[in-house]
């Protein structure tokens, strides 16, 4: 692998999978495990090389897995690399679209962008982050969109204020939008959805549930759209965000928070005796 | 002739106490003098019931006259060139409605217990590190190169069979080990991890090659193996999609899929959480739903993970259960609750979204139904809640539809099974092949071996006719 660090705690690594890469496209997932004891965790394709055989992803330090893929360094391997998971983005000519990324989904959210303009699409992206040193790919994503907003939640950089803001602007100035891609935290793609609802304006959100196999086997992915419930790692991971069942997602995403705890305590208790 | 032996040696096993609260085996095993004793009383029948009865046609009287003669590596080399997986049959097969049901002496109540035998066998071999045996010599080549998707036990046993008459064999495997079910879904106190481990090697030791973490239908289609020179496709990705209630309530924290639950507890080892990166959560008081294996299994992982109280929630009464009876006898031992004639109505979760208690109706027993088991009805009105934090449903599993749907020509029916010929394992589709639970829906492991062996030899006379 070849690792860098974009911004403090997001970090890019570079992941030789030669198989994955021929056949990964916008949207679709990988599912990780880095040892033995490791737990399996999807993250979300962020770019691929196919001529070179590689899968780009871009992890942010939240728990242990994450924590413990952010001390490997370049030259490192993982156990285990899954994929390409999932059904990808539906990219078509719909018009103009509108990519919003939240926080260090800008990274996930470029090859969508890219696949929709090269699809013919006008693209207007939207990225938003807590502050100026959290941005990164502002030139990568500009680069395949024809408008791009920045926006910070203090205004070091950019407009200040949500990602919601400029998109409820965009769609009150009368600029036609014919679909909407939010990629990001929960609560921003929800919000975003709650956006866009009002202006009829199909909302995709790509769904970030609690997953084990990441193949359909094991249902703990469920997530409600429309009243049916769907499993996110082969109905899904996209969905319209006009259907989601929102408080359902966010509840069962906190299933595990004591454990969680639990596990990262364990885990710097680790790091702080090892010599 | 000698007077018949009907003293069967019973299996030793661990105290119900202790074992509630350890995920070590169960079951023993034989000392070397109880198989001896239990081999001595095989008659070594000429008609060879025992043989017939077998999925897989292992040689029993051979393997137990080897046994019974001092000569273990004899009754291993006789064994693993029927059975690939020796050591996992010997523990989980039904031999009771299979070998040991058509056994001479089962008419007096006592049946040789092949699948013991089997299992001290494999053990032996594991044990002696393969024992004097020499490997056996590999076949000329045939160049001609098969691919088998999934590695559980039809998956392994086709690739065992190929490899050995001679043809390039590479398994594709979805998750991060091989054995599927195997090492996902049967818990570690009835079938140890390292004897499916170790059978897998030998599998891998026939010269076949495992491809991990491959999700065919993604990685590549079933199409796309074809056209990079794979000559045959075995499809054996079983039934992996979970069944679901479909009542209101269901998607609370708490509720689990048996899959989820024991993928967890088994695959990602949860059960040694947190030196184990992987949580379940840890119920006090969890409801079992379903009256299978895997729903017995889902119960006795739950009390070893510490739940002061496991219930059994089934809609029918014991006679209808579909587990075997030697492992709901298991579960009885160990505390197991049976609420028998009792069906989950609603999941009543609190503000949190996690499940507190389950809505309940009482059954009765109605006319036989299609199954030909008394159909279970709601009796009206008789609605009560058992307080619970966890629940785990163990309704089954239909095929998932992963490879159906990203493989053009292929024929499913009911419930996303594949259309194959049960005596060939051919599909509809050209060059493709099928058995296991992808064909019959959630099945035996031994049935999945036998549908294994009979697709591998139809595909070597494919490949070589």
């Amino acid at each position: 692998m070849l690792k860098q660090e974009l911004v403090p705690n997001v970090h890019l690594f570079k992941i030789d999978a030669p198989s994955v890469a021929r056949k990964a496209q916008p949207g679709q997932f990988v599912v990780i495990r880095i040892d033995e004891r490791g737990e399996r965790i999807p993250l979300t394709v962020a770019d691929w090389d196919r001529e070179e055989g590689s899968i780009t992803i871009v992890v942010m330090e939240v728990g242990t897995t994450t924590h413990r893929l952010a001390q490997l360094g370049t030259g490192d391997s993982i156990a285990d690399f899954v994929g390409p998971l999932g059904l990808p983005t539906h990219i078509d000519k719909f018009g103009t679209v509108c990519c919003v990324a939240g926080g260090f989904a800008m990274a996930v959210i470029m090859p969508i962008a890219r696949a929709m303009k090269e699809k013919g699409n006008g693209v207007i992206s939207i990225m938003g982050a807590r502050n100026k040193d959290l941005i990164f790919w502002e030139d990568e994503l500009r680069r395949v969109s024809d408008g791009l907003i920045v926006t910070t939640d203090d205004g070091s950089y950019g407009r200040k204020g949500l990602v919601t803001e400029p998109l409820k602007e965009l769609l009150e100035s009368g600029t036609r939008i014919d679909r909407v891609i939010a990629i990001g935290p929960t609560v921003m793609m929800k919000y975003s959805s709650f956006t866009t609802q009002p202006f009829g304006v199909k909302t995709i959100v790509s769904l970030n549930p609690i997953m084990v196999d990441g193949t359909g086997m094991c249902g703990c992915c469920r997530v409600e759209v429309g009243g049916e419930t769907k499993f996110a790692c082969v109905d899904g991971p996209d969905f319209d965000g006009h259907q989601v069942d929102w408080d359902l997602l966010s509840a069962r995403q906190r299933i595990y928070l004591d454990e969680e705890k639990q596990s990262f305590e364990q885990w710097q208790r680790e790091q702080a005796a090892a010599p | 002739m000698a007077k018949l032996d009907l003293n069967r040696v019973p299996m030793p096993r661990q105290d119900p106490k202790a074992r509630g609260k350890n995920f070590n085996e169960v079951a023993l095993g034989y000392s070397p003098e109880q198989a001896l004793a239990e081999a001595n009383r095989c008659i070594q029948c000429k008609k060879r019931n025992c043989v017939e009865g077998c999925p897989v046609e292992v040689d029993i009287p051979d393997f137990i006259k080897a046994l019974r003669e001092g000569d273990m590596p004899e009754a291993v080399r006789i064994l693993k060139s029927k059975n690939a997986l020796p050591g996992v049959c010997g523990r989980v097969c039904p031999q009771e409605t299979q070998c040991e049901s058509v056994c001479s002496l089962n008419k007096m109540g006592a049946p040789i217990a092949i699948g013991r035998l089997e299992r001290y066998v494999a053990d032996w071999e594991r044990r002696n590190k393969g024992g004097e045996n020499p490997k056996p010599t590999p076949p000329p080549p045939t160049g001609k190169k098969v691919a088998v998707v999934g590695s559980g036990p039809a998956g392994l046993t086709a690739a065992a069979d190929l490899a050995r008459a001679g043809h390039s064999v590479t398994i594709f495997e979805a998750l991060h080990v091989a054995g599927g079910v195997l090492m996902y879904g049967i818990p570690e106190f009835r079938l140890p991890k390292e004897i499916v481990r170790s059978e897998a090697d030998f599998v891998t030791s026939l010269g076949v090659e495992l491809k991990l973490d491959q999700v065919v239908g993604r990685i590549a289609t079933i199409d796309e193996l074809l056209a990079d020179g794979y000559q045959a496709v075995f499809l054996g990705t079983g039934a992996g999609l979970p069944m679901f209630l479909n009542i209101p309530g269901e998607n609370l924290n708490g509720v689990y899929s048996a899959n989820e639950f024991l993928t967890r507890v088994n695959l990602m080892k949860a059960y040694l959480f947190p030196e184990y990166d992987t949580p379940v959560k840890l119920g006090r008081r969890v409801a079992v739903i379903g009256g299978g294996n895997v729903a017995m299994d889902s119960a006795r992982c739950a009390l070893r993970l510490g739940a002061e109280k496991v219930y059994i929630l089934y809609r029918r009464s014991e006679a209808e259960m579909p587990a075997r009876h030697e492992e709901v006898e298991n579960a009885q031992e160990e505390g197991i609750d049976f609420r028998l004639l009792t069906n989950p109505k609603r999941f009543i979760g609190n503000e949190q979204n996690c499940l507190v208690s389950i809505e309940c109706y009482q059954m009765e027993l109605g006319e036989p139904d299609d199954s030909g088991r008394r159909r279970p009805i709601v009796k009206e009105g008789s609605e009560f809640t058992i307080d619970v934090d966890v629940a785990v449903v163990a309704l089954g599993t239909t095929p998932n539809p992963l490879i159906a749907g990203t493989t053009k020509g292929l024929e499913t029916k009911g419930r996303g099974t594949v259309v194959a010929d049960e005596e060939t394992g051919r599909t509809v589709k050209d060059k493709v092949w099928a058995g296991g639970d992808i064909v019959t829906g959630a099945a035996t492991v031994i049935s999945a071996m036998g549908a294994g062996k009979r697709a591998a030899a139809d595909i070597d006379r494919y490949l070589t006719g």
